[in-house]
């Protein structure tokens, strides 16, 4: 696993996320967003699991980000910035980030460098998805039906409302 | 010096604390649903990052968490988004500081 | 000597990296990587702009007319003609739009376009990029596509421009949940996501005359049409092209686009055409496989490149013939017929296979597909009748 290749991934990753966190324009920051989690679906590829980040791809950035910029479009009456910004969630983060650097930099067992595994193909995951994980996979595509039913009748229009 | 794991840990809880700062101090609805997208795409990662670095990494458990975790996210930004535009075509407004109706 | 032939490109890149033999690891990997590239674009470059000019040519043909004929024999320099047009345009951006995201926007789909090119087999051991899940990543980049549509639209601060991508990322995404959906019996019988097992799975001939391409199965030939059907509103090609027809919305999502960065779109349509076409011949025409046994001295990259040549010949031949259609028969289309018949290829696929793949499986997976048709047909049908014709002429 190389670091040059870790370095700038990570510095990619971070820089959007920063970026879609802070951004003014709400259109930039949707698609640093996206940016973000071409990021994150690199560090998945450097850490073996290839599968998970072109799923991370595909339902993220091809869904989740065009969801987010229609929602942006269909919900705006100014010109699309927001201005206000709370500074005591920036307390609140800082806080938490210390917190977590420190209970990771003291437990002891996660110095680890990583060991050498055969490469996870896309045969295997799909065996244990359909043996060890096929409760789980039934519920979620339960879940995403009710979902979808869901998000369809909150956006349906009634038929005698006026607008 | 290869990455190790407490590395990739450190990273994940940036991008954690980075979706935590979007999530809070954000007043459009939209980008706190972001910031909660990057709150889940930091767990994840945590999940393959010691999936991978675990002595037997035969067993895919945390891709296995990380597959339904995702799909999970998709679904949930799908009806939180659903929400706002309901919400945004009864109030006329995405900042959340406005929705106080319930407030006694 | 036609094994030679056939391996002429991977000596000839052997040969070119042997300099750099005893280099570390990752110099070689991205010294090969980048050999690979280059030879993928340089393939791809010629084949859009020999394309170009030969659909002008064959519509003008269509149309009982010359195409372009002017510029070098037989019109064929006309894309340098247009190359330089384009090049020297100025680059007008509107006053008011996002200067960023207009400009990385074509930039985007061209990328995505190139990237999708890269896992397909375009003949024996030519499969540029090798990675485990390749169909995935084939769709994931593709569904990249719309997120760059939108983008176009709305960098240009256009009101027909954010229609235009709308109605774009609309059409493009109904017809993604059919192909992917169609892809998925191939995958099954085949059992692995890699595109080199998927054109291995098809080799071998039937009593030594028909090969085994799954286009030659029941369930493979409506996987086909239906594949075949999405390529073309994903490529937002006649008779879907509602993002881009010029009568309704100017240009679309692409209006506020001038010189290069329209050459770019126009680029990244042409080279989205021939990623789908070549997925659609890695799954179903059998890839850089020979039809017969005969033929088997022609080497593999002919092979595709014909296979692809033909393919891209109907897709003209289409757009000549058929006028557009609305946009709201194309989302009836897709989510109304070509959803129910995607999800009965997968059945029909699991009968054929699991009644023995030979001419009774055949037949029984025939019957299935064709119940659910007529079943469809009956269902879909708007009784609607046409008043009678009449003619009214000047008195």
């Amino acid at each position: 696993m190389s670091t040059a290749a870790f370095v700038v991934i990570a510095i990619l990753t971070l820089a959007a996320a920063v970026a879609a966190a802070t951004l003014q324009k709400l259109m930039h920051a949707a698609l640093s967003f996206a940016v973000a989690f071409v990021g994150v679906a690199a560090f998945f590829f450097l850490l073996g699991a290839e599968f998970v980040g072109l799923v991370l791809v595909f339902v993220y950035i091809g869904a989740v980000a065009v969801l987010i910029v229609f929602t942006i479009l269909l919900t705006r009456r100014d010109l699309g910035k927001d201005r206000s910004f709370n500074w005591s969630g920036v307390v609140v983060a800082i806080a938490v980030f210390g917190g977590l650097v420190w209970a990771i930099f003291k437990t002891q067992m996660l110095s680890v460098a990583a060991p050498q595994i055969q490469p996870l193909t896309v045969k295997r995951i799909g065996a244990v998805l359909m043996t060890d994980y096929v409760w789980p996979l039934q519920c979620v595509g339960l879940l995403l039906t009710a979902a979808l039913i869901g998000a369809l009748i909150l956006v349906m229009e009634e038929k005698n409302s006026k607008s | 010096m290869t990455p190790t794991l407490q590395i990739f840990l450190v990273v994940s809880a940036t991008l954690f604390c980075i979706g935590l700062l979007a999530a809070l101090s954000r007043r459009h609805a939209i980008f706190i649903l972001i910031g909660i997208e990057m709150m889940l795409a930091a767990a994840n990662l945590n999940f393959i990052a010691f999936w991978r670095f675990s002595p037997q990494s035969q067993q895919p458990i945390g891709v296995m968490i990380a597959i339904f975790s995702i799909a999970i996210a998709a679904a949930e930004a799908a009806v939180g988004l659903a929400m706002v535009i309901a919400v945004y075509r009864h109030f006329r407004t995405t900042n959340v500081d406005q929705l106080d109706q319930l407030k006694g | 000597m036609s094994d030679f032939v056939d391996q002429i490109f991977v000596e000839a890149k052997q040969r070119l990296l042997s300099p750099l033999a005893h280099s570390p690891n990752w110099v070689v990997q991205i010294a090969s990587s980048l050999v690979n590239i280059l030879a993928l674009l340089a393939a791809f470059l010629t084949l859009f702009a020999l394309i170009s000019v030969l659909e002008r040519k064959i519509l003008g043909r269509m149309q009982n007319r010359y195409g372009p004929n002017r510029v070098g024999p037989f019109g064929l320099f006309q894309p340098v003609a247009d190359g330089i047009k384009m090049l020297i345009k100025e680059d007008v951006v509107p006053a008011r739009a996002d200067k960023i995201v207009h400009f990385l926007a074509p930039i985007l789909i061209a990328a995505t376009a190139i990237l999708a090119l890269g896992v397909i087999p375009y003949g024996r051991n030519m499969t540029p990029f090798t990675i485990d899940g390749g169909i995935l990543f084939f769709f994931a980049v593709g569904s990249t596509t719309e997120l760059a549509v939108f983008m176009a639209g709305w960098g240009s601060n256009n009101k027909f421009s954010m229609l235009g991508a709308m109605r774009a990322i609309a059409q493009m995404f109904s017809y993604e949940i059919p192909l992917i959906i169609t892809v998925l019996p191939v995958v099954m019988i085949v059992g692995s996501l890699t595109p080199d097992a998927i054109v291995a799975a098809q080799s071998g001939y039937w009593l030594g005359m028909m090969p085994h391409w799954f286009v030659t199965t029941p369930w493979g030939a409506v996987g086909f049409i239906l594949f075949f059907i999405s390529g073309l509103v994903e490529s937002n090609r006649t008779p879907f092209d509602v993002p881009e027809g010029e009568s309704e919305i100017v240009a679309g999502h692409m209006t506020e686009y001038s010189g290069f960065k329209y050459a770019t779109f126009f680029m990244a349509e042409y080279i989205g055409m021939f990623a789908i076409s070549g997925l659609g011949i890695t799954l179903f025409l059998g890839g850089w496989q020979t039809p017969l046994r005969a033929l088997e001295f022609i080497p593999s990259y002919v092979w595709f490149f014909t296979k692809l040549s033909i393919l891209l010949f109907v897709y003209i031949w289409i757009r000549g013939t058929l006028p557009r259609t609305r946009i709201d028969q194309i989302m009836n289309f897709a989510w109304k017929f070509m959803l129910p018949m995607a999800f009965t290829c997968i059945l029909a696929a699991a009968v054929w296979q699991y009644a023995g793949r030979g001419l009774a499986a055949w037949l029984w997976s025939l019957g299935v597909i064709a119940a659910v048709y007529i079943g469809l047909s009956i269902l879909l049908d708007t009784r609607r009748k046409f008043a009678p014709r009449t003619y009214r002429f000047a008195e």
